[in-house]
């Protein structure tokens, strides 16, 4: 097929979707990363950092000056993709304890 | 199931069932007719509209080819499909089962199986509780973490799903029938191919629902995975293609939502019966995403795994080699044929360089030639058409529409 190239958007609209979103929020997170450590591909070999832009709800943020990404669990809308979309196998993205997280009303 | 040899409990996740469904969404009702016959005569809230037409567009960033069929035959005998949201579809669905018997917990997720002699007999939810069982049915969804822990597959690759994202618009009933042509109640459908896909496979949806619309996107994740493109943002992209603008124009977003296809269908499919255990819908793969088919499939598998585990339970045998007649039950059925014949028509759609752009605007350019009166005779017309297609080779042109073949019945 042909070589899939780079799409940028400027503007992010994501947070004003989710905010119409319901959640049931909960105090620890369903997301881990494996590999925290300065050494983890996410600091050492991972450029395009698919979590980051792909991520339907924005979990995933890349925190240059720290060279780490912060996970924002309580936006997750637990589609799961972030668990295919990590080149390098580095999340664990469990669902969140029973009748916790998103609540779609529409669905 | 439920009422006379069995308890069947289901167990959800949600706080409330649907609360973690998303679906395009339509429903086909044949299969739900199977379950819950002549639902469409009771009123209910479950259902928005009869679909009475069904379009494609294919579409370059400036032009659009649309087809379409419309027919009230649609709408004679069991209506073919419905427009759904699918939590109120959900809560009623769930209603339903109660009413045939079966027990619904909600807030309960369940993280693991529990064996005995190599047997699965039951599940262990989160909260450490072991809920014991002749058979456990994982239909726990695309993400089947029960079918993963059961050890009977492997996570899914980028490359077996597609991610979808749906917002919901607000637009007043009167309105969404003057912009799609419909008479009062009535639905339509609306696919896009071709550029608002940017080059990943997939396409963009618009549904009509009673007083929203369902406006969404839908691709190869292994290809959102390479553009970077994120969902939301393909949305908005698609909002702004004109051949979407003015179908949603002044409405409301009330919802958006994102969720995982299994489009790795029958190459990807998990053993479907083991020892105590059969997986159904989308958790064992079944969508047939060429024909926008998923939840029917869902229904189906469910029932006939039911009525599997009901023949069991009169043998008192609830082995691999009882339980196998699922897998028969399947085969005799629409379901596994259709998957088996779909197998492998995303590969090679995905492998020609051609159907995610060169045919999109081949075909909107010899849409223009048709239409364009520009003063040459027609027979220079005819012989730039001629050229255009050759343009791609006969050889390839014929391995490119080949294995469409299968699409087209």
């Amino acid at each position: 097929m042909t070589e899939l190239k780079k799409i940028h958007v400027e503007k992010e609209t994501v947070e004003a979707k989710l905010g119409l979103l319901d959640y049931k929020k909960y105090a620890e997170t369903h997301i881990k990363l494996k590999d925290t450590s300065p050494n983890a591909p996410c600091a050492t070999s991972c450029e395009d950092k698919p979590c980051v832009s792909v991520c339907p709800a924005k979990v995933y943020e890349w925190e240059a000056e720290h060279k780490k990404i912060l996970v924002a669990y309580e936006n997750c809308i637990e589609c799961g993709a972030c668990r295919m979309l990590c080149p390098h196998d580095n999340i664990e993205c469990d669902w969140p304890p029973g009748g916790h997280g998103v609540k779609y009303k529409y669905g | 199931m439920a009422d006379d040899v069995f308890d069947a409990v289901i167990l959800e996740r949600g706080e409330y069932p649907g609360a973690k469904n998303v679906q395009g969404a339509v429903l086909y009702s044949r299969m739900l007719h199977d379950l819950v016959p002549d639902f469409w005569k009771e009123p209910s809230n479950a259902f928005e509209r009869p679909v009475v037409e069904e379009k494609m567009c294919i579409a370059t960033d400036d032009s659009w080819i649309t087809v379409g069929y419309k027919s009230h035959k649609f709408l004679q005998g069991i209506p073919n499909a419905y427009t759904i949201i699918r939590v109120n579809f959900d809560r009623w669905y769930s209603k339903k089962a109660e009413e045939a018997g079966a027990e619904i917990y909600t807030g309960v997720k369940v993280d693991d199986v529990v064996r005995k002699g190599g047997k699965i007999v039951g599940v262990k939810t989160s909260d450490g509780d072991e809920l014991l069982a002749n058979v456990v049915i994982a239909c726990d969804g695309v993400n089947s973490i029960l079918s993963q822990k059961a050890g009977f597959c492997d996570e899914l690759e980028a490359r077996e799903v597609a991610l979808g994202a749906k917002e919901i618009l607000e637009l007043p009933a009167e309105k969404i029938e003057d912009r799609f042509n419909l008479e009062k109640g009535e639905g339509a459908t609306l696919e896009i191919f071709g550029s608002t896909s940017f080059g990943m496979l997939g396409y963009a949806f618009l549904y009509t629902n009673k007083e929203t619309l369902s406006l969404g996107v839908g691709c190869k994740l292994s290809h959102y995975q390479k553009t970077g493109l994120r969902p939301s943002e393909h949305l908005e992209l698609v909002k702004k293609h004109p051949c979407v603008r003015k179908l949603i124009e002044g409405s409301k977003p009330l919802e958006y939502s994102a969720h995982l296809i299994p489009e790795g269908g029958f190459n990807s499919m998990p053993p479907l019966a083991k020892d105590g255990f059969l997986v159904a819908g989308d958790a064992a793969q079944m969508v047939n995403p060429a024909y926008r088919e998923g939840s029917n499939l869902a229904m189906t598998s469910g029932r006939l795994a039911a009525e599997t585990v009901i023949e069991a339970k009169k043998k008192g045998d609830f082995s691999e080699a009882t339980l196998s007649a699922y897998v028969d039950k399947l085969k005799a059925s629409y379901v596994l044929p259709d998957l088996e014949d779909m197998k492998d028509l995303e590969d090679s759609i995905e492998s020609s360089d051609g159907f995610l752009d060169f045919y999109p605007r081949l075909a909107c350019d010899l849409a223009h030639l048709r239409f364009a009166v520009d003063g040459t005779p027609k027979r220079e017309h005819m012989k730039k058409a001629f050229s255009m297609v050759m343009k791609r080779g006969p050889f390839k042109l014929a391995k490119d529409l080949w294995p469409l073949r299968k699409a087209a019945a």
